[in-house]
This record gives structure tokens, sequence and C-alpha cells, in this order.
């Protein structure tokens, strides 16, 4: 009777058998890269507007408070989209002409809304509340980045579950002081005794509470 | 193997564990033959007709399932665990006599063994398959069953450890991967000797992957013996761990009629005691459909009934411990728990299955019982249907009366539930038609080590 399979076919056995471990390893590393790159997460990319509008230059060139346009950041669970009157506060005296800004002027004339592109989108599922976070000595560069050097806003953290948990597991490594909160600069420095222990003074001077309630499924699911 | 010839064992000299006759050369004849020469019978194609359609009424259920959620059942608050879970235990419950006679007996030495073991193993592993559904099915969004596997995931945290739910995935899990594996090792010299009678080249190249490069060298063999008994080692603790967590799903809940330190041993002996119903009530037709009596003799047949007679009466103990600790422990709820047992709604269950369960196997005590084998494939078909009543009576009567009258209700399966269940069954049988079709059924290996043929003189 003749050889079924030939006589390479002991190799490709062999190697089918030992690399179908790596195989695995390597499809499950791979998976669980995909799922936290930006390709899932949308973290890092930029989203056009209808308007070009640069929070670089009105954050960080004008130096414009956060809470000029996103009014609602300290009382609701939203921070809140300005109203195309607030743009015209200023845009009626400055580049009242500017080509760019005639999407702003139509909306002002029609009061149709300007239609924003979400840059922060959380499933429907979990519970947020920017007021929350922000009397409680969360700032706004913790979770949106350096907004005051983005011409172009993007998504500046993944917004995974596991992001959420690194700041409710261990808060006093991210909160700082109310004078603070507005502060693009402000970057969480634990290294020194006198850091860390201020992070803890900070959250018991907050009152946050403990792990067990930051971290109870229905803080955040509701 | 053989210790001492078979044919002077005093105690079986009339039921030996293999005709006489036989030889190494007959032996692999007839068995490759069902597989490799003989025409497919025509009750083959009927019943494969049968179980197949039944298939489709699981592969339908699913779909609409998925469409629109588990609200299909009849399950809902109180008893959010119908049909689905008690089917569940069911199907895991019948896969522990393949795991047992593979596992068990090997290490126990019991040769009888031999050419039942590689049949109920597949019907070990066809049953799991089959629990293995409901519990995912039952999650809502099967979709992520996924998440019950402990892996680094974006969501930062892990699986309930504390849940005996969680135990029970790696509990099933184990046992499926074990058995999946004992089931192929044990096959592989088999494939061996398929690939090398096959007659068409892509039957040649199949059964040759399968083999695995097997030329039965003595290297072969030894490394074979040490994998198999090592694969045994492994499976034996599974006989008893996986329906121990089975019923700490159970146990470790404080209803009433649930919370019981008996339940562990009670679930296994119930176990064991389905899974043999099981096999009689499978092999019994088949060795008569294709004459495998000179394999599957009598003496198997007293075998089972005599371990089905002894896990039923362990099973009826359970009951007996149930109630009685249910009046003795002076807990208004326990004994209240007890008295709607045989009493309320669902009371014409729990007497039938004392019927099905206890009176039943009593008969078994009588040879001339075992010997019947129409009684006996009966027998088989009652305790498969007690052992069904049983876990309905747990999961149903402790959930639809709880301590608070006010969330007392009802459990009436659907018609999904009953399509489910027969959908399952026509997919069990739907691998057992094409395991029996395209596989030896009996280990044609290790049927020559207990023939006469393979005692060495000294």
């Amino acid at each position: 009777m003749p050889q079924i399979f030939h006589h390479s076919t002991n190799a490709l056995a062999k190697l089918t058998i030992y690399g179908a471990i790596f195989i695995l390893v390597a499809a499950l590393w791979v998976t669980a890269e995909l799922n936290r790159s930006s390709w899932n997460t949308g973290q890092w990319v930029e989203r056009q507007q209808p308007v070009q509008f640069s929070h670089k230059h009105h954050v960080g060139d004008d130096g414009i408070d956060c809470r000029y346009c996103h009014t609602s950041v300290e009382t609701a669970a939203s921070a809140g989209i300005p109203s195309t009157e607030t743009c015209m506060n200023c845009h009626k005296q400055i580049w009242a002409d500017s080509p760019y800004l005639e999407p702003v002027r139509a909306s002002f004339r029609t009061g149709k809304p300007i239609e924003w592109i979400r840059v922060h989108d959380l499933p429907d599922y979990s519970y947020f509340n920017h007021s929350i976070h922000v009397k409680k000595g969360v700032g706004c560069s913790t979770c949106h980045g350096r907004v005051d050097q983005m011409p172009i806003a993007y998504q500046a953290s993944t917004l995974q579950m596991e992001w959420c948990l690194e700041c409710h597991r261990a808060p006093e490594n991210f909160v700082r002081p109310v004078s603070k909160i507005f502060d693009m600069e402000w970057r969480p420095v634990n290294t020194t005794k006198e850091e860390i222990a201020e992070g803890k003074s900070l959250v018991s001077k907050y009152r946050i509470q403990g792990a067990n309630v930051l971290t109870s499924c229905s803080t955040c699911h509701r | 193997m053989a210790d001492e010839p078979h044919n002077l064992d005093p105690q079986h000299t009339t039921t030996p564990v293999v005709a006489p006759g036989l030889t190494f050369a007959s032996v692999t004849d007839k068995i490759s033959s069902i597989v490799l020469k003989r025409k497919t019978p025509i009750w083959w194609f009927a019943g494969f007709a049968i179980s197949f359609i039944l298939f489709q009424l699981l592969l339908l259920t699913i779909t609409q399932l998925l469409f629109v959620g588990i609200g299909l059942w009849g399950i809902n608050i109180p008893v959010a665990w119908g049909m689905d879970i008690l089917n569940f235990v069911w199907w895991i419950g019948i896969g522990h006599a393949g795991t047992l006679i593979s596992a068990i007996l090997l290490l126990l030495r019991q040769q009888w063994r031999t050419s039942i073991n590689r049949f109920a193993e597949a019907m070990t592993l066809f049953a799991v398959a089959q629990a293995g559904m409901y519990p995912i099915m039952h999650l809502g969004r099967p979709w992520l069953a996924y998440w019950l596997f402990p892996y680094p995931n974006t969501m930062g945290i892990w699986p309930q450890f504390r849940s005996p739910l969680m135990w029970d995935v790696f509990a099933v899990s184990t046992y499926a991967t074990v058995s999946a594996m004992f089931w192929f090792v044990g096959l592989i010299p088999d494939f061996a000797t398929l690939r090398d009678r096959a007659k068409s080249k892509p039957w040649q190249i199949l059964y040759g992957l399968l083999a695995m490069g097997w030329r039965g060298s003595a290297r072969h063999w030894h490394r074979y013996e040490m994998a198999y008994l090592l694969l045994a080692g492994l499976a034996t603790p599974l006989v008893l761990s996986v329906h121990t967590i089975v019923s700490f799903d159970f146990a470790v809940g404080v209803l009433p009629g649930w919370h019981a330190t008996i339940f562990p041993p009670y679930f296994v002996a119930g176990a064991i005691y389905a899974g043999f119903a099981m096999v009689l009530l499978l092999t019994i037709p088949l060795r008569k459909l294709y004459g495998l009596q000179g394999f599957i003799t009598m003496r198997h047949m007293h075998n089972m009934a005599k371990v089905m007679l002894a896990t039923g009466l362990i099973v009826g103990y359970g009951y007996v411990m149930e109630a009685f600790f249910g009046w003795y422990s002076g807990n208004r709820f326990e004994r209240f728990m007890i008295w709607n047992r045989m009493h309320g709604p669902y009371a014409e269950y729990y007497w039938a299955l004392i019927v099905c369960n206890i009176v039943t196997p009593q008969f078994l005590w009588i040879k001339r019982v075992r010997s019947n084998l129409l009684v006996l494939w009966l027998i088989s078909i009652v305790v498969s249907i007690g052992m069904w009543l049983e876990r309905f009576v747990i999961v149903v009567t402790s959930l639809h009366r709880d301590f608070l009258p006010s969330s007392w209700g009802q459990y009436q399966p659907s018609m999904w539930d009953w399509t489910m269940f027969i959908g399952t069954i026509g997919f069990f049988f739907t691998l057992l038609f094409l395991f029996i079709r395209f596989l030896p059924m009996i280990s044609i290996f290790e049927m020559r080590t207990i023939l006469p043929e393979a005692e060495v003189e000294e």
C-alpha cells in the first residue's frame, strides 16, 4: 500500500500542534490590543465640526474660562453645548464678517441650532454627572486632556470602564484643589510623600466615598 | 491487563465479558465493518432524519430567542430558573456515566467497561454539549457569554468568583475539555485501523489526519498508555466535582429545599443513576440492531443494572433525608417546603418522581428483571423521566413558594421551553447517529486485549 501522506507531513503536523499555542495566544493578544486601540475607542480621533472652531484659540490664546460656554458643568449632569447666541456675544463685534463664521450667523438668523458633532459619547447604560465630579475635585483636563492645545477637539481618554475605575478605585491619585479645577496645566504628581498625603487629605476634605461605594455597580449603572 | 484467564472466572462462567470464539481479526473486522463496509441500514437513515428534524426545532428556538429574549420561555419572577436550568442539570447528569465508566472503572481495572466505554464517552460529550447550551442561552445576552471567563477585559473587573454560577463555568468547561480529550486520545489507535482499512482516498486522508501518524510501534503504545492513564486520573475527580458544583448552584442559595448539605452526594449519585439509565437506553437497541451481543454481553447489562440499583438507592436515601430533615429542622419554612412538595400545586410531580426513582428501581433486585432486556429498557426510560422530574421538583417547588407569601407564583413552561428541550434531544441523537455511522462505537484495540488470544503464557 502506498503512503497516504508525504514525508513532509510529519513536520507540518508538529508545527500545527506547537503553533496552535502561539496562534491562540497571539489571537488573544491581538484582540485585547484592538479592543483598547483608538480604532475601537475613538480616542485621539479628531472630530471635524460644522464650524471650524478651535479650542486651542479660544481657551489657549484667548483664555476664556470653560464655564463661559459649558455653563451647566457645575450644576447638571451635562456640561452643556453653548447656544449660537453665546457665540454671537463676541462675534457680533469681532470677526463679524469672516466667511468661516457664516454657519454661525446663518444659525443666528434662522434660529436653527448648529449641529455640533459629539466628541465624548458615553454609552446610555452608564450614568454620568459632570457636576458631582467638578464639585469633588476632578478637573476638566483629567478626563478631557489639554483642550487648550486642541485645534480640533478629540476624545482624550478611552472612556472604557477600566479607565473610569482607575480613578473610582483610587481617587486620591487624581483629585485636585478647588482652585485648580479649571486649570488646564494642573497634573497630578504623586511622587513625594507630601503629594500623596495631599491627595488623601483632599479626598477626606471633599468627603469622597470609599471604593466600596464608588465601585458599586449601581453607582454608574442605575 | 488479563490477570486471570477470563473463562475460569468462577462467578461468571455463564456470562463472560466477551463471547467465546472471537479472535483479533474477527473483532477488528466486525467493529470496523460497521463504519467501512456494511451498507448503511435503512433504520439509520430514518433515525437520523427524525433526529435532524427535531434538531431544527432547537435552531428555531435559539434564533427566536436571540431576537425576542428569554421572555420567550415560561420563566418569570419568582420562578426564574425553569426548564432551562433543570434541563441543564438533567443533561449534565446524563454525561456522568461516561466519565465513571471511562475513568473510574479503568483505574479499578474493571474489564467489562471495555466494550461500552467508547460509546458512553461519546454520549457524555454529546450530553455536555446539550447541557452547555442552556445556561448560555439563559444569560439573556448569549453573545456576551465570554464575560464569564476571567480575562483582562476593558471593564477592569473580574467575574464574581464567590458565585457558584462562576464555579459552574469552570466545572463544566473543564469537564467538556477533559471528556473530549479522553475520547479523542482513546480513538487514535482505532483511527489508524480505519485509515489502514478504508478503501477510498478521501476517507484514508480523513482518518489518517485524525490518527496523527499512529504506527502502533512499542514507543507509541508506551506513550499512549501513559497519556490515557494520566487523563483517567484527571477525569476521576471530575466525576465527583462537576455535579457537586452543579448542586452548589442550589445549595449555596438560602432557599428552603436548596440549602442542604446532602446536595452534593445526592446530586452525584443522581447523575450516575441517570447516566447509566441513558447508557442502557441506548445500548439495548444498538447491540440488537448491529448484532453486537458478542461484545456487549448480558454481563454488561447486569452490571449496569446493578450500578443503577445502587445509585438509585442513594438517591432514594436523599429523598427520605430531605423529607426527614424538613421535619426535624423544626424550621417552619423547611416544614412548609416539604408539605408543599407533597400536597402543593406540584404534588403530582413529586409523587411521580417517588414512583419513578424509588419504586421502579426496586425491580432490579430480581435477576429475571435484569435479564429481560425489554423490561430493563423500560425501567431506564422511567428512570430518565424520574430524574427529569426530580430536577423539576427541586427547581420549581422551592422557587415558587419562598419565605414571603406575597412573592409566591406559579410556573408553566411555554411552548418554546418544550421546543428547546425536544430540540436538544434531536441534536443529541443527531450527533449519536453520526457517531455510530462514522466512528467505531466499540474500542477495537481494547477489545483485542480482553480476548483469550491476548493472554500471554508465561
